[in-house]
């Protein structure tokens, strides 16, 4: 197995060909603010919190897709990074409505706890306030796309880990949606197993277990899958 | 008065004329007084107007059952701890269980917990300046620190009594001003052995405070006997929950009304078929809805609820203190005293009677059982939940699709409730007070306590997003404006 040498903030690190930015980082105890990305799982690069900024390249890159290469310069901190991860957070607090007061998951939301880590307190971009639908047509869960930040955690947990692949992506940007067996009601859903791990991995209150009262939606409380409970790099 | 209006108002009409009352400055929220007066300056007529927007009915629609509880006491951040209670119990009667002996307790003792609360920032911090400093004493020092100056140990043991009631909201409900520990089915988390004790350990100040206070009180009232007669002393019913021992209830029992002699007018009434009772009428310049008991129809219908209302219509209230003190107010005032002004003794005995219950129900260990909360899904589609807020009784009502979306919903809340009841304590206390076509000090603020004694809470009644400034308006009867006064 070979190996590649560069430096991380400076310092001088090793990781395996084919490991990630991400995953040396978190060997080396770097932190990395991460959301789409979930141990255990494929990664997709989709929500961009993870950019790191690696010598030579135009653009910050997403740590959790991007190998590590020979001689590599990455800097995993720096005030445009914060900046940029910042903007981030707010973008998905605008699209949709995160309402933390009401939330099923207040006080064990990722998303809240990015913004509480990245400082985030007020918005600058207008809030979209979408009206956007609920799905509790399922006996057990519900999904509020009120509250998805589009992660894919969940088609990926459903898809790789219970193999039911219940759960995919329709239409783009804006108009974007998780949706259950190509628009089948959850309830009515034909290959949902009712396993619940897609409400498990979801970061923020989007899915959630019914009869479940605001700030209850704590994942911690069923922990099934516990090799997925350790967060992706550093969000803790 | 610092905006106390000469500088705006247009020179008087011949004929008819009104007054408007601006920020009625110690009431919670915010509303609008018109005080119309003829040609004489003789008020013939008075009317108190909530426009605040309504909102509530866009950020509920559609959202799943369990998070009513919670979204019900951003609505309202007055009362937050009484909504939660009838939304819990409306959601309770939606998945058709029965909480558990424990939470049933534990709901009543937060619930009271707010009334103590909530009457203790009514008497203390909003009416008690009034009373201690006389109605014509300077706007400036007519507040809770004017009191501190002249008499420390009443502003103290106000802060108290509501630091006392704050602290059990906070132990039960977490530290969170909108509590969620009170759950569909239940409450969320059992109580501890060290709250339990923490909240024992502060029952005795608190009761020692709360006497002090009705104590001073009935030495204060004495000189207040022309405000007793003129704040609106109509004889009207009262309405209020009771337990079927005749004793007051807070959290749960049933509907009792009585009129103004004292008769027992309807009894044991499921709160949850309110509807067929209550009649509720839209009027043209508010959002709120008033009521009247169907029955009677309107206007003999109408009634009043909250602290008066609630000693009026229980039999006792099962507390031998308290019960002592509610004899000797009667013993005083009759059976079913109608002068708004007593709300404020009323309001005195039921701190004493709140304080005393929650150390009676806590000193059950019962109170500890771990099992605090039914689970179930949605096995109604219809649902009412009742409590006795601090100003009156509440009723949340909601509809739910087969999956708990809410479809509808309707709250009742006891300013709407007491609505016409404040129309007529604000037109005789106007009659009384209010000569001319100025607004004058001692005329705004008599208006203004009138209101006061009922302490609407504003912002919930009108499911407010925002605040409006309560204005009073001088009229005359073609609408001319010839007094305004507003407070910053
Ligand atoms: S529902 Fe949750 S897990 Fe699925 S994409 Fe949305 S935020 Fe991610
Ligand atoms: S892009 Fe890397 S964690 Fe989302």
């Amino acid at each position: 197995m070979s190996v590649h040498t560069f430096t991380l903030d400076g310092q001088p690190v090793a990781g395996a060909a084919g490991e990630t930015i991400l995953e040396v980082a978190t060997e080396q105890g770097v932190s990395i603010p991460t959301l789409c990305h979930l141990d255990g799982l494929s990664s997709v690069g989709a929500c961009r919190l993870c950019v790191v900024e690696v010598a030579g390249r135009p653009r910050p890159q997403p740590a959790c897709i991007t190998p590590v290469e020979e001689g590599m310069e990455v800097v995993t901190r720096s005030e445009e990074l914060d900046e940029w991860r910042a903007t981030v957070v707010e973008m998905l607090f605008v699209e949709r409505n995160h309402i933390c007061s009401i939330c099923v998951a207040n006080g064990d939301c990722e998303l809240q706890d990015l913004a509480v880590d990245l400082g985030v307190d007020h918005f600058e971009l207008p809030a979209m306030s979408p009206r956007l639908e609920i799905d509790s047509s399922h006996r057990l869960f519900a999904i509020d796309h009120n509250r998805c930040v589009l992660c894919t955690r969940c088609v990926r947990v459903c898809d790789e880990i219970e193999g039911a692949h219940t759960w995919d992506v329709m239409g783009r940007g804006i108009d974007a949606r998780v949706v259950s067996d190509l628009g089948t009601p959850w309830g009515a859903s034909p290959t949902c197993t009712s396993c619940g791990k897609c409400v498990q991995v979801c970061p923020t209150g989007a899915l959630f277990e019914k009869g479940r009262a605001v700030g209850e939606g704590a994942k911690e409380r069923r922990p099934f899958l516990p090799y997925l409970r350790r967060h992706g790099a550093g969000t803790r | 008065m610092s905006g106390s209006g000469q500088d705006q108002a247009p020179a008087p009409a011949r004929g008819e004329e009104r007054i408007v009352i601006d920020p009625v400055t110690r009431i919670e929220g915010h509303a609008r007084i018109t005080v119309t007066v003829d040609g004489n300056g003789a008020v013939t007529g008075a009317r108190f107007h909530v426009t605040q927007f309504r909102g509530f009915e866009r950020i509920c629609l559609g959202r799943p059952m369990h998070e009513m509880p919670a979204i019900m006491a951003r609505i309202c951040g007055i009362c937050p701890v009484s909504h939660i209670v009838a939304s819990s119990k409306a959601c309770d009667e939606i998945m058709a269980v029965a909480p558990p002996p424990a939470a049933v307790q534990l709901r009543r003792v937060i619930n009271l917990a707010q009334v103590v609360q909530s009457h203790a920032l009514s008497f203390f911090h909003l009416s008690s300046p009034d009373l201690l400093l006389g109605f014509d004493a300077p706007a400036g020092d007519r507040n809770l620190f004017g009191v501190a100056a002249a008499e420390p140990w009443l502003a103290r043991d106000g802060i108290a009594l509501r630091r006392f009631g704050q602290t059990i909201i906070e132990t039960l409900g977490g530290r969170r001003i909108h509590p969620g520990w009170v759950v569909p089915g239940g409450v969320g988390r059992p109580l501890e052995h060290d709250q339990r004790n923490a909240i024992l350990a502060a029952v005795p100040e608190a009761l020692a405070a709360a006497r002090r206070g009705l104590r001073w009180y009935r030495e204060q009232l004495d000189r207040f006997s022309e405000e007793v007669e003129s704040f609106g002393t109509t004889p009207m019913l009262s309405m209020g929950l009771v337990h079927d021992d005749g004793t007051v209830a807070y959290s749960d029992g049933d509907l009792r009304v009585v009129d103004g002699a004292g008769t027992v007018v309807a009894d044991g009434i499921d709160p949850r078929t309110y509807h067929e009772h209550i009649g509720e009428r839209a009027r043209p310049d508010t959002y709120l809805k008033a009521t009247y008991w169907k029955p009677l129809g309107h206007p003999d219908g109408l009634y009043r609820v909250g602290p008066l209302a609630r000693l009026n219509v229980a039999d006792r209230l099962g507390t031998p203190e308290a019960d002592d003190r509610l004899g000797e107010y009667r013993e005083r005032l009759g059976r079913t005293p109608q002068s708004p002004f007593h709300y404020h003794e009323a309001r005195l005995i039921e701190i004493l009677h709140g304080i005393t219950m929650i150390g009676e129900i806590l000193a059950d260990p019962a109170v500890l059982d771990p099992h605090v909360r039914a689970g179930a899904a949605v096995n109604r589609n219809e649902g009412v939940g009742v409590a006795e807020a601090p100003r009156g009784t509440l009723f949340h009502h909601y509809r739910v699709d087969d999956d708990g979306l809410v479809e509808w919903v309707n709250l009742v809340i006891a300013t709407g409730h007491n609505s016409e009841a404040m129309d007529r304590a604000v037109a005789e206390a106007a009659a009384r007070h209010v000569r001319a076509d100025r607004l004058t000090e001692g005329m705004l603020n008599r208006v203004e306590a009138a209101i006061r004694c009922f302490d609407p809470c504003l912002s919930c009644s009108t499911h407010a997003l925002g605040e409006m400034p309560l204005v009073i308006e001088l009229r005359d009867a073609a609408g001319v404006l010839l007094d305004r006064a507003a407070r910053p």
